[in-house]
């Protein structure tokens, strides 16, 4: 004898459903999530946890903190990212010390994965908000990381 | 105040005045059709407007918003590209019964427009067996669905029409009973007579619970009828490609897309006619103000209309099994106890009456 109930669970559990999706038609005027994107292009502020390119952020100094121990490289699915590097005399310490000299990043071969990003032990690259992206030509989708004539930020150690 | 009803009275007399009766009334035909015709075909493009709006509501988009004033011409556009479209078609198909599906299907679709009251006055053909009328039409859509499928040469095609062949034939029957339940207290099938027992309250109120029983079972198979979300199966997309009208394009298939939503408002039209009284408003208050039916009987059928919606954007597709054991093991049983005890209400007098 389980036909009634199976009716009566039936409707309940439709009407369930129906209440919940409502409850979604009514409040979508505040909570569409849709953004008009060339419209709204000055105010769009992307969420955090959007991945738009990997970015080595720099100081007022122009220093940054990646010491090129390319785990990041390393850690790259697709080999997005080449290091130049050197090993170069610390005038203080008279000690070899390995300096990055141009840290490259594909961005057209990145699949946004984040491996590089995780593997990185001194957190010298970050996920930037980016989005617009899009090149004439695809050389430009190589970028040199760092900027130009900066050093390794002091006391930052693999 | 009755602007709107005075105009139609005008122009009768007006024709019958300057030519030949038999002449007048074929001209009056012609002029009625002509005006149903080119107000629900815009009808129509703002049925699937509104769905596209409500659909992105019910998922937080915004939907179409760029053509014209917040998008309202959004489907007018549609509409202009898809009579610029070439036809195109299968190579083995049979072209005569391929180019004639669309019509039965938009035709019929059309055609039981007519019989409904869209208010006092405002009813084209108040014909004596309206609600006979409107379910033999609403069932000739099918042949134009199963025609489609079979003609244009293709499996997805006609599987497509083969499911909806089933799923109408069973759910025909629902509708059917449904509506029976509801004309045994009516005592006619004559719409506006329909309309004239709820002057003492709606249906739906007279009848009290097998009514709403009637009405929930009407929904259903009203939603199944018109061959939409929950009851897709026709042009599930994930299984079918889109169904039976695979093989279509340009205006043909805007003939199919058309008749889906004009069928729908039908759907609609016939509940807000037999269970929530037609132009009737509530509590006749605006009984002074004969045209403001037009007004509630629209609003009561869009109310309906977004209820069908919302259906759709809830409710997951059924397989086709379970569509047919819904209909044939839980509302066809259902819905003839419900008749039985419809009967049993109108014998004893147990009706509410205002």
């Amino acid at each position: 004898m389980s036909y009634f109930s199976d009716i009566y669970n039936g409707i309940k559990s439709l009407l369930t459903g129906m209440s919940v999706t409502g409850k979604v038609f009514l409040n979508a005027r505040k909570g569409a999530i849709t953004q008009e994107y060339p419209d709204n292009r000055d105010t769009l502020k992307m969420f955090d946890r959007f991945r738009g390119e990997v970015v080595m952020p720099h100081d007022e100094h122009n220093e940054h903190r990646c010491t090129g121990c390319q785990k990041c490289e390393i850690a790259c699915p697709n080999g997005s990212i080449e290091i130049v590097w050197d090993r170069k005399i610390n005038p203080e310490t008279g000690k070899k010390k390995k300096e990055i000299d141009q840290h490259i990043y594909h961005l057209g071969l990145c699949t946004m994965c984040g491996l590089c990003i995780e593997a990185c032990p001194t957190d010298a690259i970050v996920w930037a908000q980016n989005y617009e992206n899009s090149v004439y030509d695809r050389s430009h989708l190589t970028k040199v990381l760092n900027q130009p004539g900066s050093i390794l930020m002091d006391g930052v150690e693999d | 105040m009755n602007i709107s009803l005075s105009i139609t009275k005008t122009i009768h007399d007006w024709l019958f005045s300057i030519m030949p009766e038999s002449v007048a009334s074929i001209t009056e035909m012609v002029l009625i059709a002509t005006v149903y015709l080119a107000v629900f075909a815009v009808f129509g493009l703002y049925l699937v407007l509104l769905e596209r709006k409500v659909a992105a509501w019910f998922q937080l988009r915004l939907g179409p918003n760029r053509v014209g004033f917040k998008g309202l011409f959004q489907t007018m556009a549609d509409a202009l590209k898809l009579v610029s479209k070439e036809l195109t078609g299968t190579e083995k198909a049979d072209k005569f019964l391929y180019n004639l599906a669309p019509y039965f299907v938009i035709i019929t679709a059309l055609m039981a427009l007519a019989v409904f009251p869209f208010t006092q006055e405002f009813h084209a053909f108040d014909i004596n067996i309206g609600i006979f009328f409107l379910i033999a039409i609403s069932s000739i859509g099918v042949i134009g669905i199963l025609l489609g499928g079979w003609s244009s040469n293709n499996k997805f095609a006609l599987i497509g029409a083969m499911r909806s062949g089933v799923q109408t034939i069973s759910y025909e029957l629902s509708v059917g009973l449904s509506l029976l339940t509801m004309v045994l207290i009516t005592g006619s099938l004559q719409l506006s007579e329909i309309v004239e027992v709820q002057k003492s309250g709606w249906l739906i109120v007279q009848g009290h619970i097998p009514a709403i029983i009637a009405f929930m079972i009407y929904m259903i198979a009203g939603t199944a009828e018109t061959n939409r979300a929950p009851f897709d199966l026709v042009e599930a997309e994930s299984e079918l490609g889109a169904g039976f009208h695979t093989e279509y394009s340009g205006m043909k298939f805007a003939y199919f897309f058309l008749a889906e939503f004009i069928n729908m408002f039908i759907i609609s039209a016939i509940a807000t006619t037999v269970f929530f009284g037609a132009w009737l408003s509530p509590f006749g208050i605006t009984d002074s103000i004969p045209w403001l039916g037009v007004f509630w009987f629209l609003g009561k059928t869009l109310v309906i209309v977004i209820v069908m919606m919302w259906f759709r954007w809830t409710f997951p597709r059924l397989r086709i099994d379970q569509l047919l054991t819904l209909e044939w093991k839980y509302l066809l049983p259902i819905n003839l106890v419900n008749i039985i005890v419809m009967a049993f209400i109108v014998w004893q007098n147990l009706i509410i009456q205002f």
